[in-house]
């Protein structure tokens, strides 16, 4: 019988123990004795949400399909066993073995949301990892960063070894072969940092040299050593049908975040939103083969057991075969008892006949993201929903019963003013006015709409990228505008409203389009005990600021100054297909409200079409 | 068709909630392709049962979950596919059809078998077996328990039908279910208090061996496991 790492007493002594004894369904067991390589694969929050993240599960299943290789998880202790960690100096521990991190050849660290910063330092500090990577030696795991966040590393720079840029199905072996060949050959570490830069996609921070301006800006990163490449190229999987998807993903015993099968329809989006970074760093557009996952549907809900399955992409009514696979999955699973949930699908007469048949009407709402108030504004984002589409939706949605909308939107987007502040309430407005419209005995009691705001966020890669952010006071002022004008409208008691913190936001800001020198500010805020900073109950705002003080750091020079268009950008190094000329043309049509046309109306020339794959090679024709 | 499972819990997955051992029971199910009735209504859930929670920390060879499905398996069939699809930790035991007109398991459970343990760091003193007698000697055992109307003081002794110790291990058995559930930490907490020991709940290993129905009356009991109630299917 396997052997936790934790006794009892301690296990008996924290929140949710379920946590740290790994051993659920499909988890995968292998004898240390006979791997070569153990991968230890982390996402650094809290287990429920670890477990809920589709990438690690690919990879993981990957991994293992390898004879040499032992892929195990590692997910953030919560605060009171980060507590009794500490105090009994016990080491972090990965899942399945519970052999202690530090043991392992990798520890690779998934990093979705620049809030999870600290908790990567936690997760090395709780290993018994040096935080820095000039200090480890040939004891030592190499630790790799992967993820979104990974398309500005900088920030993170001196605490990896490695970051992955891309799509892990693609290089991952080969990083993984050369591994053994330089263990094999008792080599320096140095010597294996060297090697895998040359592995396209890899990136190696300590090969790099960066200078700075006088005003702080960047004069120029280069390579220090001839092994690293002066641009690292994005890996993307050009064929996403035939490639590795979990038969058996790992079924936890905790109720995770998402509690369901997860059916990736596509990767990257066709929409070419103006804030939108997914949108650019995924392109282009790929979707998957509808007999794969009519396959993968039967196989995962078979080998899990769980009750639901959901469909996962970043728009899924672009999908062009959306109709024939939500048929096959109420027909086929339906009479199983299984739910299917259906998230961002545009509402329109398609998907309204879909969603009334697998979900209750009565209990359901339906969502729209107009994310701007005024149709000006809407051009300025690219955003290609109109008012017009947004009323129809929802005109047709109550005459079939619904009575609940969530409307969902940004505020501080560049070039907002106070009319398109306005527009959202009056955009909430119209919409309880449509419901108002439907005949009595067709409505079902008082409509509600629940209008949510978050505050914008400009990030690398994004035509917005250039674009000043708004002070903490800037945002609240917009959310008091907001919640103003929504107290004048008639039907202001169908509408509530809901808006974002904005000190998290304004930390976000600095952090997703900081530089390498945000490294030393966030180590400080986490020796001040700032940890699971995107829960709220956990975010120490005061301890940020402080850290920001002792670093002298100036904050407004990462959030609310206008960029040049000529800057050198941290993220500049990395080459994601998509031209910079592009987007900063997009940023110029921005700015004049011009809309560019999505991939599938005609091809605007990004440039990931240098990928040669999806969308971009519909056009060819 | 009603079904009684009987199950083991052991190992790691002591440390499984009661709320998260039915929603593992649910995807078994559906991974072992049994054939379970469902509820009606909009939201139908799977008829599904268990007999009795097991607390926190407890290993137990003993646990019951009732099912209804809609054709017969052979027993040993239904075992071999739901035991392929199982953690380390759990197994089925037993699947056995119930007559048509029995109880639920969680209404007709009356008594429990327990073995408890120390762990090493809890060494008593000498002689504590003897100690255990003088208190099962008495004719009252009164302490505080936390009821459905708060925090009352009952009487346990009558509630405590067996107790022996053999090779340091206590063997218990207690009343249990939805009349009068004596848990085994509460019998081994007045025991303590009443002994001047210090043992707290982590210095034990409590195992659950058994669950009970009683066949006879309150006067006098005749207990009989809960898979004794069922036969197997061939």
């Amino acid at each position: 019988m396997r052997k936790l790492a934790l006794s009892d007493e301690i296990l008996m002594s924290v929140e949710k123990p379920a946590r740290y004894i790994g051993g659920e369904a499909n988890a995968v067991m292998k004898d240390k004795k006979q791997v070569d390589i153990r991968f230890a694969m982390c996402f650094p929050d809290v287990y429920e949400i670890g477990m809920s993240h589709l990438g690690i599960q690919i990879l993981y299943d990957m991994f293992n399909q390898r004879e040499d290789t032992w892929c195990e998880r590692v997910y953030s202790p919560w605060t009171d066993m980060d507590r009794v960690l500490r105090e009994r100096k016990i080491p972090l521990f990965a899942l399945e073995s519970q052999d202690p991190v530090k043991e392992f050849d990798f520890l690779g660290i998934t990093i979705q949301y620049e809030m999870c910063y600290t908790n990567i330092l936690q997760i090395l500090e709780l290993s018994q990892i040096p935080l820095e990577a000039k200090e480890r030696t040939k004891d030592h795991p190499f630790v790799i960063g992967g993820g979104p966040c990974a398309y500005n590393p900088e920030p993170l720079a001196e605490f990896f070894d490695l970051f992955y840029i891309g799509e892990g199905e693609t290089q991952y072996f080969r990083l993984l072969d050369l591994f053994q060949e330089w263990k094999e050959s008792g080599a320096s570490r140095e010597t294996f940092l060297k090697q895998a830069a040359q592995v396209p996609g890899i990136y190696v921070p300590s090969l790099y040299t960066i200078e700075y301006k006088e005003d702080g800006t960047i004069a120029s990163m280069r390579p220090n050593c001839p092994q690293a490449p002066g641009k690292v190229v994005k890996q993307v999987v050009p064929d996403v049908s035939d490639t590795f998807y979990p038969k058996k993903p790992v079924v936890p015993y905790l109720k995770a975040t998402q509690d369901r099968v997860v059916l990736e329809i596509q990767r990257g989006c066709i929409r070419g939103c103006r804030f939108c970074q997914a949108g650019m760093l995924y392109r282009p557009t790929r979707e998957r083969d509808l007999e794969m996952l009519k396959e993968s549907a039967r196989e995962m809900l078979k080998n899990t057991g769980y009750e639901e399955i959901s469909l996962s992409s970043l728009s899924s009514s672009d999908y062009s075969k959306l109709g024939e696979l939500v048929t096959f999955l109420i027909e086929e699973f339906g009479p199983k008892g299984i739910n299917i949930s259906l998230p961002s699908l545009r509402i329109d007469a398609f998907s309204l006949d879909v969603m009334g048949k697998v979900q209750d009407v009565k209990k359901s709402s339906l969502t729209f993201a107009p994310e701007a108030g005024s149709q000006r504004l809407r051009d300025v984002i690219n955003k290609g929903l109109t008012e017009d589409m947004i009323l129809n939706g929802a005109g047709q949605a109550f005459e079939g019963g619904w009575s609940r909308v969530k409307l969902y939107f940004m505020l501080g987007l560049p070039t907002e003013n106070e009319e398109d502040m306005k527009g959202i309430a009056w955009l909430a407005e119209k919409i309880a006015e449509r419901y108002y419209e439907v005949p009595k005995e067709q409505r079902s009691g008082k409509c509600q709409i629940v209008v949510s705001t978050s505050f914008f966020v400009p990030k690398p890669f994004t035509p917005f990228q250039w674009a000043r952010m708004c002070t903490k006071e800037e945002f609240l002022h917009r959310a008091y505008v907001v919640n103003h004008e929504i107290k004048e409208q008639r039907n202001k008691k169908s509408i509530k409203y809901n808006w974002h913190e904005a000190d998290v936001t304004v930390l976000e800001g600095i952090l997703a389009r900081g530089d390498r020198r945000i490294g030393v500010v966030i180590r400080k805020a986490y020796e001040k005990g700032c940890l699971f900073d995107s829960w709220s109950e956990c975010f120490k705002h005061e301890q940020w600021l402080q850290a920001f003080e002792e670093c002298r750091t100036d904050v407004d020079f990462y959030t609310t100054r206008e960029r040049a268009l000529d800057e050198v950008f941290p993220w500049d190094f990395i080459d994601i297909g998509v031209s910079r000329a592009f987007l900063e043309r997009e940023w110029k049509r921005a700015q004049e409200g011009v809309v560019t046309k999505n991939c599938r109306q005609g091809c605007s020339g990004c440039g990931a079409a240098v990928f040669g794959g999806g969308v971009c090679n519909e056009h060819q024709d | 068709m009603n079904i009684r499972i009987k199950f083991r819990k052991t190992g790691a997955l002591r440390f499984i909630s009661h709320l998260d051992v039915m929603r593992y029971f649910q995807k078994v199910m559906r991974r072992a392709e049994i054939d379970i009735c469902f509820s009606e209504g909009y939201s139908p859930h799977m008829i599904m049962s268990f007999a009795s929670p097991l607390g926190l920390g407890l290993t137990s060879e003993g646990e019951y979950l009732d099912i209804r499905i809609r054709q017969a398996i052979p027993s040993k069939e239904a075992l071999l596919r739901m035991n392929s699809v199982m953690a380390e930790g759990m197994e089925a035991l037993s699947f056995r059809r119930l007559p048509d007109n029995s109880k639920n398991a969680m209404s007709i459970v009356a008594a429990a078998d327990y073995e408890v343990r120390f762990r090493e760091n809890c060494v008593l003193p000498e002689g504590w077996e003897n100690v255990l007698s003088d208190f099962l000697e008495q004719p009252e055992i009164r302490i505080q328990k936390e009821t459905k109307k708060g925090l009352q003081e009952v009487d346990i002794r009558p509630w405590i039908y067996t107790c022996s110790v053999s090779d340091g291990v206590i063997f218990l058995q207690l009343s249990a279910g939805s009349v009068h559930n004596l848990k085994p930490e509460l019998f081994m907490k007045a025991f303590a208090s009443w002994a001047g020991y210090q043992i707290s709940s982590h210095m034990l290993l409590i195992h659950r061996a058994e669950l009970y129905a009683n066949q006879g009356s309150d006067q006098k009991p005749e207990l009989i496991s809960l898979e004794e109630l069922g036969e197997d299917i061939e």
